[in-house]
């Protein structure tokens, strides 16, 4: 069976996200900060009159800042009841992957990306990081509690 | 919810609407003189029911249906007429199927239920002749025909589909619904920006072509926003029972009478108004509608009449519940309040009917001699207000005593959009939604120093006599700290849980009707934030949680209650009934002061309609005689001469219901009195200390030691106001 990835880099990371899951990919948009709420999360955004609440994933991760001037890209992912936004640096492919080629994560993989990552899959060159999008702000919920 | 479940539900649904649909035919069956249209009907809904069922595989429901339809075909081809015999055991099979289908729904199996009896009865009414003329060979192919239909359930699902409401009405999600209606605003959105953009431009086509898009959206937004509404006779539907229920219950003869049933309301409004309707409903019953003995000996017909009467009027639906019974006793209502505590015995005095009438909406107040088990506890009233308040609607009581009372509630066509003040604060602007509202206040920089006091590290604001604590918007939001000491400052004054603050903000900027849409998962958690909502301009704008900014700032809690209060103690005995009072410059050029209780309102009078009577000098006011006086009432002052030019400045004061104009040279300001020596000699003026210098205070037995003769007794109309 083959899974298509939609993928994406933060820092020097290769992410991918289930391309069923993402509902599109659009450039820097303009967002709402909202007062109080975790660091990770840099606002709200108005797509076409859903609102989506937008996840810094450099921050997420434990990242440093992108340097200044450069805008993120947002890939919006589908979530059960609404959408969330992922801020990222670049857009990469589509790319196929064949379920034999997912493995599990391996367990150097360090900590705060470590619970977002569902399977890792080897590329030629590079280390695709398989995104479980569902819990992206689930954690980010019990960080906030605690 | 797997595929399998999804069937079930929709057959759930389908089956209950036509067993409902089947039971209005069956009724109508007896009377009918040409029955097989309804029988068809009947026919097609028991054939649905037995087909699905057998392709889901509940055999009881499917054995059941099969009897049942056996029966009705036999009907269907004139073998049989229907008898109420018939009818009976048909309804009894819609009865069983319910059954069937209620404990489906529940836990998903048909359950123990067994109707041998019925089916028996099923088959035997069935397998007799009641029309002789009927051959049994029709018998035999009608069988052989359902047997037919049997073995293609497909074909009985469209037949099914095909009944006649199905032809005007389908079901649709609300969430399908709350997209539609997001989507729309959007194009609303989109549509202002091309109107901006094609009003400059000249070519014709394109004009022509967003007017037509202009018009379009307008009609699509009103199309979409209908498809939301749901007449309110929906929930009136079950009162005509409950009042029956209620009137039995309290030994009462009570007539429903209601108007407006196809009055349309957002269905979340609906769900949100059952409640307190069906509360005030009750207390009307209870306590309104008198038993008939008492009716009939205070000249009433001995069946109390209550009325629902609900319309659409300025943008808002009104519904309002009248009964023609006892009225409440505002005198009642003021010993009660006092009793209680709920007010001072002062304000209770000086409170109109009106006022005291809508005091029943306070916590833990109830008239009712004893608590019956209908209503009476206390509980009911106050919770009506803060539901209906919650919606953004107001309530409001009217009392005749003898001849009944009205209660009017008022509320938005939909909760989707609310009508909210725009601020900004940080750069960032924020919505806070008008209901909380109470007033807004404008400081400039000295009155910012002067007004604003800090004790236990809260900020307070003295606001006409009262202590408001105020919570500054961008610190809370980890924004600015507080504005510079001589800075303007603006002060939204809020309301929530009976209790008020004040919100520092940094710019006013508008009111705007916004589309309230709920804030992501993750953002829940933030307490300050009730929503979110789309601007104009197309960017959103955060809507605050007046609670929860109240809580988050601790303004409710109870520490900060506990020093508030011990302020305000210190604030009292420093000036001993910190009363509010209102400044004036008397014609002879005196300040002084009068209690702002005392005030009812501020006229002009033009000097030529001033009359005399006697030594007196009067004028019409408002369809009454107005006595006016000039302060200080000294021999002198009563000869003070007007001048014909310019209008007079009056004051008209109210105490116990008699009203009296004071003539003064100028309106002041309001202000507190601050330091007093009220134990002066007899006969001189009490003098205080209001806003740094010595005024005179107008004192309340010198109003009242102006003789009876010059007050005079109001009118009804007068009271009222």
């Amino acid at each position: 069976m083959v899974t298509q990835f939609c993928t994406f880099n933060v820092g020097n990371l290769l992410f991918g996200v289930d391309v069923v899951l993402v509902q599109e990919v659009m450039r820097y948009q303009e967002m709402t900060r909202v007062p109080l709420a975790s660091p990770m999360i840099r606002g709200i955004i108005n797509l076409r009159g859903q609102l989506v609440t937008a996840v810094d994933m450099r921050r997420r991760l434990g990242l440093p800042e992108a340097s200044e001037g450069t805008l993120p890209m947002n890939v919006i992912v589908r979530r059960e009841d609404d959408a969330i936004s992922l801020l990222v640096d670049e857009i990469g492919d589509v790319i196929d992957v064949s379920a034999e080629a997912l493995e599990r994560p391996p367990e150097t993989l360090m900590g705060t990306a470590r619970e977002l990552i569902k399977a890792v899959c080897q590329l030629e060159g590079a280390l695709l990081l398989v995104l479980d999008a569902q819990q992206i702000t689930s954690v980010a919920d019990t960080e906030r509690a605690a | 919810m797997s595929e399998t479940d999804e069937v079930i539900q929709e057959f759930l649904i389908e089956s209950t609407e036509s067993l409902d649909r089947l039971d209005v035919d069956l009724m109508a069956l007896e009377d009918d003189a040409a029955p097989e249209k309804r029988i068809a009907n009947i026919f097609r809904a028991i054939h649905t029911i037995k087909g699905t069922s057998g392709f889901l595989a509940f055999p009881k429901v499917e054995a059941l249906a099969h009897v049942g339809e056996n029966l009705l075909s036999r009907l269907r081809d004139g073998v049989l007429s229907p008898t109420p015999e018939i009818v009976s055991a048909l309804l009894a099979m819609a009865d069983a199927l319910r059954g069937f289908l209620s404990h489906v729904e529940t836990t998903g199996t048909e359950g123990p239920a067994e109707h041998d009896q019925l089916v028996a009865l099923l088959s035997q009414l069935a397998s007799q002749e009641n029309l002789p003329q009927a051959p049994m060979a029709v018998q035999f192919v009608a069988t052989k025909a359902n047997e037919a239909e049997e073995a293609h359930p497909a074909e009985a699902f469209d037949e099914g589909r095909s009944g006649p409401l199905a032809d005007t009405s389908i079901r649709v999600q609300v969430g399908l619904l709350d997209k539609l209606m997001n989507l729309v605003g959007e194009l609303v959105l989109a549509r202002n920006q091309i109107l901006q953009c094609a009003a400059g431009n000249e070519d014709s086509t394109l004009l022509g072509a967003t007017q037509r898009l202009n018009l379009l959206t307008t009609e699509l937004q009103e199309g979409i926003m209908k498809t939301r509404m749901q007449p309110i006779g929906s929930i009136w539907s079950k009162f005509p029972r409950v009042v029956r229920e209620l009137a039995r219950a309290c030994g009462k003869e009570v007539e429903l009478e209601m108007v407006g049933k196809d009055t349309d309301l957002d269905r979340s409004i609906i769900e949100a108004i059952k409640d307190p309707l069906t509360h005030i409903v009750r207390n009307s019953i209870d306590h309104g509608i008198e038993k008939p003995e008492r009716r009939l000996s205070a000249g009433k017909r001995q069946a109390g009449t209550l009325k629902m009467h609900a319309f659409h009027e300025g943008g808002k639906v009104n519904i309002e519940i009248s009964d023609d019974g006892g009225g409440i006793d505002p005198v009642r209502v003021r010993a009660k309040a006092v009793e209680r505590g709920v007010v001072s015995p002062d304000r209770a005095a000086r409170m109109t009917d009106r006022e005291l009438v809508n005091l029943i909406f306070l916590p833990g107040f109830s008239t009712a001699e004893a608590v019956s088990n209908v209503s009476g506890r206390g509980v009911g009233m106050d919770v009506v207000r803060t539901n209906i308040e919650r919606i953004g609607g107001t309530v409001d009581v009217q009392s005749q005593t003898g001849a009944g009372a009205i209660v009017r509630i008022k509320i938005p066509l939909t909760l989707a959009i609310i009508p909210a003040l725009i601020v900004t604060a940080c750069g960032e602007r924020y919505a806070i939604p008008q209901v909380s509202l109470v007033e807004l206040v404008r400081l400039d920089g000295s009155e910012s120093r002067g007004g604003i006091e800090t004790i236990h590290g809260t900020s307070l604001l003295r606001l006409r006599g009262n202590l408001l604590p105020l919570v500054y918007l961008g610190t809370l939001l980890g924004g600015s700290k507080a504005p510079a000491e001589h800075a303007e400052i603006n002060v939204v004054v809020l309301q929530t849980d009976e209790r008020r603050f004040g919100l520092v903000v940094d710019s006013i900027v508008d009111t705007e009707e916004i589309v309230v849409k709920p804030l992501g998962r993750e953002l829940k958690r933030v307490s300050v934030f009730a929503g979110a909502t789309i601007m104009g301009d197309g960017r959103l704008a955060l809507i605050l949680d007046v609670l929860g900014i109240a809580q988050s700032a601790n303004v409710i809690s109870e520490a900060r209650d506990r020093a508030l209060k011990a302020a305000s103690q210190v604030a009292m005995t420093a000036t001993e009934e910190p009363a509010a009072l209102l400044l004036f410059r008397t014609i002879d050029g005196r300040r002084m002061a009068i209690p702002l209780g005392l005030v009812a309102r501020l006229e002009e009078i033009e000097p030529d309609t001033i009359e005399h009577a006697g030594s007196d000098r009067v004028v019409q006011y408002r369809g009454d005689i107005l006595p006016l006086m000039c302060p200080p009432f000294r021999a002198e002052a009563s000869s003070v001469v007007f001048s014909q030019d310019i209008s007079l400045q009056v004051i008209v004061c109210s105490e116990d219901g008699r009203h009296l104009g004071l003539v003064v040279g100028e309106i002041l300001d309001i202000g507190e009195e601050v330091v007093s020596s009220r134990e002066v000699r007899r006969g001189a003026t009490p003098v205080a200390i209001v806003q740094g210098r010595v005024t005179e205070l107008l004192d309340l037995s010198t109003l009242r030691a102006v003789p009876d003769s010059s007050f005079k007794q109001p009118s009804k109309l007068l009271e009222f106001h």
